[in-house]
């Protein structure tokens, strides 16, 4: 496909290039065509109206009826809602990330040291991936942190004779974090720690052999081998997690609203879009100026960590 | 194990003894879902003293979720299954095409729409859904099976994953079938489509997985309860005025049969999916 992965291969059969060489801008879009096309009508055209969007007053509608510049910008920049929502999601991933990418390390490594049994634990702990966070989010709120007595915590507590605890209701001490983020956990940490299995079982055991005749095993083993080793899949999981971080939405929502609405804390970014957008007031055009601040966000991030992984290179061919 | 020394054995006990922990807590869950789907509202409630296992199983409880006129879970049951479904063979379909497409074809910009596919995976999907609803409501599409299933079809994710795999499917296959004269179109549908079945299949496991899990798009496009997803009538349940719990854990537990029944027949497939997802390399 590039200049450089063709020259720096031995040159293929003239053959095997025949039948994309004949036409290759008509068999590129008839392969790629159907998709790239969806992706400009739902994904880009989307993007790129809502970047129009933000600079017009848009209530109820989706016309745009008057431009208004930046002043959507300035709004959203000012309004303590949404920046308090920018904070609420900034502590939730500085807490998320680094504690599911060593919890899912740790299981995957206590996982790959065992003889028997692999493939059972790792269903156990990977079987959460089938629970959608809404239902995650049901037994949290409904059974496991329910803030009665019969509660599964709650009753857990009593026999140490702690009192009930109203998990989600109050804000000091603010226990609902510990809620949302033990769901989260419960959640994903199977799916990254079948990532981190997969990169354990590819690195050769020769190596680890090397390294226990210099006297490397156990600890030091894991930190001048594994840790390496692991570097590519470390890097792609913290992306994954950060952005998954970024689109928290369903477990928040799920935990914390009511018919009487959603309490002014724990309102991560998308939360509180979803409300100003969608809701009684259906403010497009704030809502429009709020996703592009939080695109231009997720992207400075995405490129810093693009750089840093060298993701979609193709040294990997 | 004869080889093994007395430290080696012991370390080996320990890790067994913590990894039946760590499994008991992360069953816990599943324990709560299924033994208050069976409980009777007392027996969930009860402030007396816990109970382990509901004193008879209460299968009404079944019957009395699916004929419960204020949340339409058999209607939302059928909606995701068709969701689901379509958006799985759509999403395979579309993906594999222009993954190969991207992974063989010679052309100079297929790199540069390879990078923006990039680009858009990596800006998250969930930020865009103010102007994916603006646009589809334009087309009149809300509260309709198409606005829930066409928008989430063109998937980078896939089309992604699907390139990196293809850069690793052996070319010398796809040579011998067009020395004999094959265009690319033939050699795609004849040599490389049936010889991907298992990388197709763990990707159309993950799909179905995340189409039938959705939240966020079904509940800003399913505003009409006739197009709400089985995941829009459960979270209904929570946020509901009067409290049922044993009819919201009961809908919660049917709601995950047909993923579980997946995971059942299909466990091998999906840890293998998610194992072949290219970002380890």
């Amino acid at each position: 496909m590039t200049a450089t992965t063709e020259t720096a291969r031995p040159a293929a059969p003239q053959a095997a290039k025949r039948g994309w060489r004949q036409s290759p801008h008509l068999w590129f879009w008839i392969f790629v065509g159907p998709f790239f096309v969806g992706l400009v009508a739902f994904v880009i055209v989307p993007i790129l109206w809502s970047v129009y969007l933000s600079f017009f007053e848009a209530r109820n509608t989706v016309t745009p009826t008057e431009f208004v510049g930046l002043r959507n910008y300035a709004t959203m920049l000012g309004d303590p809602a949404f920046r308090s929502s920018l904070g609420t999601f900034v502590v939730f991933a500085a807490f998320i990330v680094p504690t599911t990418f060593a919890m899912s390390l740790g299981l995957a490594v206590l996982i790959h040291s065992v003889r028997r049994g692999k493939s059972f634990f790792r269903s156990v702990f990977f079987l959460p991936t089938a629970c959608s966070y809404v239902v995650a989010a049901l037994i949290w709120r409904g059974s496991l942190f329910s803030g009665v007595s019969s509660g599964a915590a709650n009753s857990g507590l009593s026999i140490f004779g702690v009192d009930p605890v109203a998990w989600l209701s109050v804000v000091d001490p603010p226990w609902y974090w510990l809620v949302i983020v033990t769901a989260r956990l419960w959640l994903q940490i199977g799916f990254f720690m079948v990532l981190f299995l997969a990169a354990l079982q590819r690195i050769p055991t020769a190596l680890f052999e090397a390294a226990a005749l210099d006297g490397a095993v156990g600890w030091k083993a894991f930190r001048y081998i594994t840790v390496p080793q692991l570097k590519a899949t470390s890097t792609a999981v913290l992306l994954l997690l950060l952005v998954n971080a970024f689109q928290a939405f369903d477990e928040f929502y799920n935990l914390m609203s009511t018919t009487g609405g959603y309490p002014p804390y724990a309102r991560p970014p998308l939360v509180y879009l979803y409300y100003t957008a969608l809701g009684d007031g259906q403010d497009f055009g704030n809502g429009s100026a709020g996703a592009v601040i939080l695109t231009l966000i997720i992207a400075l991030f995405a490129l810093a960590q693009g750089k840093l992984t060298g993701i979609g290179k193709r040294g990997d061919d | 194990m004869s080889t093994l020394t007395v430290g080696q054995r012991r370390g080996a006990i320990g890790r067994y003894v913590i990894l039946t922990l760590l499994t008991l807590i992360f069953l816990i869950p599943f324990y709560l879902l299924v033994r208050n789907a069976l409980s009777t509202e007392q027996e969930i409630t009860a402030v007396d003293g816990w109970n382990w296992f509901p004193a008879v199983p209460q299968w009404g409880n079944l019957s009395e979720v699916f004929s419960s006129e204020s949340v339409p879970l058999a209607r939302s049951m059928v909606n995701s299954m068709a969701i689901a479904v379509t958006q799985t063979v759509g999403v395979v379909l579309v993906s594999a095409m222009a993954g190969y497409g991207l992974a063989r074809s010679p052309v100079r910009y297929a790199n540069a729409v390879f990078y923006t596919v990039l680009a858009t995976l990596l800006i998250p999907a969930a930020v865009t859904f103010v102007p994916t609803f603006v646009m589809v409501s334009t087309l009149g599409w809300v509260s309709t099976l198409r606005g829930l299933i066409i928008p989430g079809l063109f998937q980078a994710l896939a089309t992604f994953l699907f390139r990196q795999y293809f850069l690793g499917f052996p070319k010398s296959l796809e040579e011998a079938a067009q020395i004999d004269g094959a265009g690319p179109w033939k050699t795609f549908w004849r040599i490389v489509v049936p010889n991907s079945w298992g990388f197709a299949a763990a990707v159309a496991t993950i799909t179905f997985i995340g189409s039938w899990n959705a939240f966020l798009w079904p509940l800003v496009i399913g505003q009409d309860q006739s197009s709400w997803t089985v995941q829009i009538s459960l979270s209904t349940y929570v946020t509901a005025q009067s409290v049922n719990l044993h009819g919201m854990f009961m809908a919660a537990l049917v709601s995950m049969i047909p993923l579980l029944l997946m995971f059942l027949f299909l466990q091998r497939w999906i840890v293998a999916g998610v194992e072949q997802t290219g970002i380890n390399e």
